[in-house]
């Protein structure tokens, strides 16, 4: 019986491993993934990188001097400090990028104040040296009644009454559009350096639709503006079904094929998210994870930044994930697959 | 997307493999990939050529403090007595946007509003 190694799972809670264990789960995660989404696996030197990383049983670890990377973000403000203080200490710990965010994180919230918005991202903008992007949710499910104008699909659908459910989700598709359009252009004309759509096809393939088509408006409407396009989970659920993009249909797509649409509709930097499974180690996740993702490196032609906030790609679903679990996942991204940020 | 959500995941996820922003040359290389959306080797190799320093040079802090301050590109700055005679974030976004020949949306718009400090700077012009 092998020395026992301290890791962790999914939960963030630690766990007992031997080295054999911690290579079964890690071949197990890549397994899972080539299974559910029928890809290649990780190599055998990738996995054994990958064992490396979880085997270690220092407290922290990191990558090598030089092979840094830049971060990116999803909202650098909260509730103890002013928006614009948040900001400035954002700046002074050193982000590389920093973003303005409206507390409810939705566009369809921040629609009702644009210019108080506006008017913060200018003064970010003079106070500032690092970018300062705009950034919140399409969240589709706040167009349906009670909190939207539309038929809520979520109760037709169990109905059976599938026609309406889709034309109540095509119409809050149309609506979050025209909301991101309106508040990017409002973002831009502010001195923004750029957008985020954050967590994107969280209500399925009409909530994917509704931003590619605003990314692909903003695009053309503004050709220097930064835009981040960030998505929910590993693949678009089709709430809809039969929506399209340019021939393709959206329902069902896993990360690579999401990037291909984000880079068509024209957005700068692409973060790929994967679910985690809570019930096996952080280092299977992350296997799986890494699988999932690989394909996405090969037919980049932007940035491509995984999400690896809490709960997703491998990140501990906690809302304080270990500190050793964090450093080993951030390493396993950039060394192993090469990404461009995180 | 990126690093953040919860409390204190960016800070490891910095000291594990951030360039860390201002402190080296972070902030540069992200502006290279938010508005050319250049993948990292190749926003590093344009921002370390333009800055006349190494790739590696780009991620350490007392080379960098020091080439930030001779390019006028803004140094964060704890103490009033270290501030004197730093350029402001404005100063230095007009510096940054000249140093990486990059249009930064709000130092045009700044430009534009002052029209004797834009016809100054010869980058102004019509934002796009």
């Amino acid at each position: 019986m092998g020395t026992k190694l301290m890791t962790r799972m999914g939960d963030g809670t630690s766990v007992e491993m031997t080295r054999d264990e911690l290579r079964t789960d890690i071949e197990e995660g890549v397994a899972a993934a080539v299974k559910r989404a029928k890809l290649p696996p990780l190599d055998d030197d990738e996995v054994a990188h990958l064992l490396e990383i979880f085997a270690s049983q220092e407290r922290m670890t990191g990558v090598k001097v030089g092979d840094e990377v830049v971060l990116s973000c999803d909202g650098s403000t909260s509730l103890r400090a002013s928006r614009l203080d948040c900001l400035t200490d954002a700046e002074d710990v050193g982000n590389d990028l920093c973003e303005l965010q409206q507390q409810d994180y939705s566009y369809k919230a921040v629609k009702t104040v644009v210019p108080s918005e506006q008017r913060l991202m200018q003064e970010a903008q003079y106070r500032l040296t690092i970018p300062v992007q705009y950034g919140a949710q399409a969240d589709l499910g706040r167009y349906s009644k009670p909190d939207g104008p539309c038929p809520n699909w979520s109760e037709l659908l169990p109905l059976g009454r599938i026609d309406e459910a889709r034309a109540a989700q095509e119409e809050a598709a149309s609506e979050s559009e025209e909301d991101m359009v309106r508040i990017g252009e409002a973002m831009w004309e502010a001195g923004a350096d750029g957008m985020d759509f954050d967590t994107s096809g969280a209500a399925g393939d009409a909530d994917f639709l509704a931003v590619l088509k605003a990314v692909r408006r903003l695009r053309e409407a503004c050709p220097d503006l930064s835009i981040e396009l960030g998505m929910a989970s590993e693949f678009v659920l089709g709430m809809h079904g039969e929506l399209e993009w340019e021939g393709v249909r959206l329902a069902g797509v896993w990360p690579v094929e999401q990037l291909r649409l984000a880079q068509r509709a024209g957005a700068t930097i692409f973060g790929p998210a994967v679910n985690m499974n809570t019930g096996h180690s952080v280092a299977w996740n992350v296997a799986r994870a890494l699988t999932i993702i690989k394909p996405c490196m090969d037919v980049a032609e932007i940035p491509v930044h995984p999400n690896v906030g809490m709960g997703v790609c491998g990140m501990p679903m906690h809302p304080f994930p270990p500190i050793d679990a964090v450093a080993r996942v951030s390493r396993a991204f950039i060394e192993i697959l090469r990404v461009d940020g995180l | 997307m990126g690093s953040g959500d919860a409390l204190g995941v960016r800070m490891v996820h910095m000291l594990a493999s951030g360039m860390n922003g201002m402190r080296t040359a972070g902030d540069l290389v992200m502006r290279m990939q938010m508005t050319r959306g250049m993948r990292l080797r190749e926003a590093k190799a344009y921002v370390a050529d333009k800055l006349g320093v190494s790739v590696r040079d780009l991620s350490d802090g007392v080379v960098m403090q020091d080439v930030r301050s001779e390019f006028g590109i803004g140094r964060l700055t704890e103490l009033e007595n270290e501030c004197v005679g730093e350029p402001t974030a404005m100063e230095a976004k007009f510096n940054i946007a000249e140093l990486l020949d990059l249009p930064i949306n709000c130092v045009q718009r700044f430009a534009e509003r002052v029209p004797s400090v834009g016809a100054a700077w010869k980058r102004g012009g019509e934002v796009t």
